[in-house]
């Protein structure tokens, strides 16, 4: 299981630069900006896998173990309208976040929906199950053979100096930064947005007040659920897409513990955090640190900071 | 010296003095009431003194020892026990294992010793068990005994509540309003008992109440209190004739 | 129904309360002993792995049913339990030694993490449990020297007062008594103020501290003893493997242990063997499953763990109090027969329990 995580974007001129540094060439600040700018991108990543997290979390005091497999999904429905069936490629990122986006909301009305209100345990398994039979179900139909996603902009790339941005890691970070605005003005200034910030704070009032707290649940889950396609479909060209890849939701949950598993700029930021970090061990650092890396991040983060960076939970009033 | 005392007790949460130099005194045997409208810092004053939360300022002294700065687990052990105002139980057990656990600061065999279940281990238990009877008899929870909490109606989950501080065998027993949320007759039991705890088994009672019929039924002295200070002190006809207490019930004009 | 009069605070004590239960629990003990003459070789290798889960479940039991700390990270300890038995196995150590020392060492690295999560709560443990087992994970199959990483290491021959275990109902009897011992050593935690502490933690911190439980204590117990519990497990999972590497003790394993748990019934004893039988045999019905599947499905390297998926699912959302509980269900239907209520063991829900202010 281990091996099927996957490792963070690492191209070959990188590697061989990290190779360069342990024999003792020293530190070069276009190396670094190098890395940096990698860890940026892998950081994206983990940061909209965390965002799906904070957004379920904050609206529904759920935690989605599955958010992960979310992303598979996603990534698997790029693959297919696009490489398979052929579709224009703004149609089919379109129509897979959209696809993710119902499968979100239906989930929420069909299953987790029932689990509302029960012990944090019982939903943390149930996510848990549901994430294995995604992975399971993906197996069936698309196969366990990792199949990559060719991209119009696949293997071109941006040079500024001696850094190399390659465009797929230049379409995350625009990608990233551009739903991140729409998540922000959607929150904002939309009255839906609005209605689902006023039932994170407090579910009662919220229903009070004539906001149909069922439904932003299900609305909630279906842009968790879209962010995690988004995910997918970024990550999807510098990796390779197969049923395992989700297991780097395990990666994003370091994040958003870092960010505070409340805030949404927390968790790219705790996003950010980790990629920098995995991308500087892989290159500075003995084999073996890049994968405990976020891990190591993590305990450590609650360890110093037990209610997380920007702590939203407080002790219980008696 | 008095038995607990409490001097020039502040405590702040965000900006706001929830406890603001609250000074009192209780005597060994009495019976000690706060009131206070809704806010007035009267649960925050208890957690203060049972070592749920750390006060910013002040000390409270309990039978001559300083327990200002002593977590909670080891303020009960020194003979200090409490209820909660919206029933802290152990939902998911029993009864019976509820004012086991209420036992806690009396075991005397360590864990080691538990595993295998020693012949000295279960004399304790049989021993726990005989207390814990007494306790039963008293509060008159036998129907309930082999029940769980969520089971249980919250009338009589209140007097288990009671029940687990009585287990401590405590010497200073706070009632966070043992009556709230009871009817009439439940409320004249609990009346009774508190009385009965008091003079029969000669612990120290000190209580937060709304109800003044209770106060002024089993309550030697009254402490009012209203936005973290005290506003006045001494027996509860006098205290309920104070003026700062009507203002503060019905608010000043 | 049965009505117990009781004359002796000491009918609540005793295991065993009535005629019976001593009957029904001597009767399966028999049977139990009597299996590896009825049972084939293979049926007794699958019966003795039964038993491992079992040991380990007990000790996952005690920490997620009785104190209320989730743990996705107990493949570790199975995996320090393993190594650590193998290793000193291999260095010479007697084999009784070296199984008492895998249980130390599994439930001082036990008390460590308890210690560490001390001030985690809900999700935050269950995550740092997570990264706990996927950085022991990784510190296995990266510390070559000594574990072999994914080489492998081979476990030594087990051997008992010089006489070496090579049959399977050796194994068999050694796993029974251990689980015999297990079962008998945590049933009295939990009959002792040690384990009704444990139970307060699960139910309510506050007032847990407020009659005097040390919080730091307990917790760091139960996550010891749980550990040094699932350990043993691991030591004895190791002659079962007979070869250790690190993709032996994956999330997968961690989450089957938890699977045992929540099937049987969290928060019961007896739970924790009907999840261990479920979990036994679940390969066995799936081998079985997979001859009348088409090729396609039946061929899929994900179906095992699909089908976990799918069965946890379906027990948190239909049966959530497990095996133990539809069992409590049907007798009680029997018993009030025709007075039953489904309502009699309905949950309550608790909205907004929240510990969140925000």
């Amino acid at each position: 299981m281990a091996k099927a995580i996957l490792r963070p974007v690492r191209n070959p001129a990188q590697g061989s630069r990290a190779r360069g540094t342990r024999a003792g060439e020293g530190v070069t600040l276009s190396q670094l900006l190098q890395v940096l700018i990698n860890g940026l991108a892998v950081g994206c990543i983990y940061g909209l896998i965390a965002l799906g997290f904070v957004l379920v979390y904050k609206a529904t005091e759920m935690v989605n173990f599955a958010q992960g497999d979310l992303m598979m999904l996603g990534a698997f429905m790029a693959v297919t309208l696009i490489g398979d069936v052929g579709l224009p490629w703004v149609l089919g990122l379109f129509l897979s976040v959209l696809a993710l986006a119902v499968f979100g909301y239906l989930l929420d009305a069909f299953v987790l929906r029932r689990v509302l209100g029960e012990p944090q345990f019982a939903i943390v398994m149930l996510t848990i199950g549901l994430g294995f039979i995604f992975r399971a179900v993906a197996g069936l139909v698309w196969g366990y053979d990792p199949r990559s996603f060719p991209t119009p902009y696949t293997g071109e790339s941006l040079r500024v100096g001696e850094v190399v941005v390659s465009y797929e890691n230049f379409a995350i970070l625009l990608g990233t930064l551009i739903l991140c605005v729409v998540l922000f003005l959607f929150f904002r200034y939309t009255r839906l947005g609005i209605g689902m910030q006023a039932t994170s704070q407090n579910q009662l009032a919220a229903y009070y007040v004539g906001i149909p707290v069922k439904r932003v649940f299900s609305l909630v889950w279906a842009i968790s659920a879209g962010v995690a396609a988004v995910a997918g479909i970024l990550l999807a060209p510098v990796s390779l897409v197969q049923p395992g890849m989700g297991f780097i939701g395990i990666k994003a949950f370091a994040a958003a513990v870092i960010g505070g598993f409340g805030s949404i700029p927390g968790a790219l930021l705790g996003g950010w955090i980790i990629g920098i970090a995995e991308q500087v061990a892989g290159v500075y650092l003995p084999a073996g640190f890049q994968e405990m890396a976020a891990y190591g991040i993590l305990i450590l983060a609650l360890i110093l900071r037990p209610e997380g960076l920007f702590a939203q939970i407080q002790r219980k009033k008696v | 010296m008095s038995y607990l005392a409490v001097t020039d007790l502040s405590i702040s949460f965000g900006g706001i003095r929830a406890v603001d130099d609250v000074s009192f005194e209780v005597e060994e045997g009495e019976v000690f009431a706060i009131i206070g409208p809704n806010g007035a810092g009267k649960t925050t004053l208890f957690n203060l003194v049972s070592g749920i939360y750390s006060p910013d300022a002040g000390s409270v002294r309990f039978a001559g020892r300083d327990i200002t700065s002593l977590p909670a687990h080891r303020i009960a052990p020194l003979g200090l026990a409490r209820t909660f105002q919206n029933i802290e139980l152990f939902e998911h057990a029993t009864v019976l294992q509820n004012l086991l656990i209420g036992r806690h600061v009396h075991r005397r065999s360590t864990a080691p010793s538990h595993l295998l279940f020693l012949p000295a281990v279960r004399r304790e238990e049989l021993e726990h068990r005989r207390r814990v009877e007494d306790v039963i008899d008293l509060l008159e929870l036998a129907h309930y005994r082999e029940q769980r909490i969520a089971n249980l109606p919250y009338g009589v989950r209140k007097v288990v509540e009671v029940g687990r501080a009585l287990c401590l065998e405590p010497k200073l027993l706070l009632l966070d309003e043992p009556t709230s949320g009871l009817n009439p007759e439940e409320s004249e039991d609990m009346g009774f008992w508190i009385e009965d705890i008091n003079r029969d088994l000669g612990v120290t009672v000190v209580m937060v109440a709304h109800d003044m019929g209770l106060v002024s039924r089993v309550a030697g002295r009254v402490l009012a209190l209203n936005e973290g200070r005290v506003i006045a002190e001494g027996s509860p006809a006098d205290v309920q004739k104070n003026p700062a207490v009507v203002d503060a019930y019905l608010g000043a004009d | 129904m049965r009505f117990l009069f009781k004359t002796h605070y000491n009918q609540d004590i005793d295991h065993l309360k009535h005629g019976g239960d001593r009957f029904w629990y001597g009767l399966l003990l028999v049977l139990a002993a009597a299996a590896p003459a009825a049972l084939g070789t293979f049926y007794l290798g699958e019966l003795n792995l039964v038993m491992i889960y079992a040991i380990a479940g007990v000790g996952l039991m005690l920490l997620v049913g009785y104190t209320g700390q989730v743990s996705l990270g107990h493949a570790a300890f199975l995996a320090i339990g393993a190594y650590t038995h193998s290793l000193l196995l291999g260095a010479g150590l007697p084999f009784l030694l070296s199984i008492v020392a895998a249980v130390l060492v599994s439930a001082l690295v036990g008390a460590g993490v308890g210690w560490i999560a001390l001030r985690m709560t809900g999700i935050y443990l269950a995550i740092a449990t997570l990264a706990f087992a996927m950085l022991t994970e990784q510190t296995i199959s990266r510390a070559e020297w000594l574990t072999g990483g994914f080489r492998g290491l081979a476990v030594p021959r087990a051997s008992l007062f010089g006489m070496p275990l090579t049959q399977g109902w050796q194994h068999y009897y050694l796993t029974l008594t251990l689980l015999v011992v297990t079962l008998f050593a945590a049933l009295n935690i939990l009959r002792s103020s040690t384990g009704r502490a444990m139970v307060a933690i699960r139910d309510s911190e506050i007032s847990a501290e407020s009659v005097g439980i040390n919080l730091a204590v307990y917790k760091t117990f139960a996550f010891a003893l749980s550990a040094g519990i699932t350990g043993l497990a691991g030591a004895l999972f190791a002659h079962r493997l007979g070869y250790l590497s690190p993709d032996a003790f994956t999330f997968l394993i961690s989450l089957q242990l938890l699977l045992m748990v929540v099937v049987g019934g969290v928060g019961s004893m007896r739970g924790v063997i009907y999840g261990a039988l479920f979990i036994g045999f679940l390969p066995q019905l799936l081998a079985i499953a997979r001859d009348t599947l088409p090729p396609r499905i039946a061929q899929a390297p994900g179906l095992e763990p699909g089908i976990f998926g799918l069965i946890l699912v379906l027990v948190i959302l239909f049966e959530p109090q497990g095996i133990f509980g539809r069992w409590l269900k049907i007798k009680s239907y029997f018993q009030l027969f025709p007075l039953y209520r489904r309502a009699t063991h309905r949950r309550q829900k608790t909205y907004l329990r929240t510990e969140r202010l925000r």
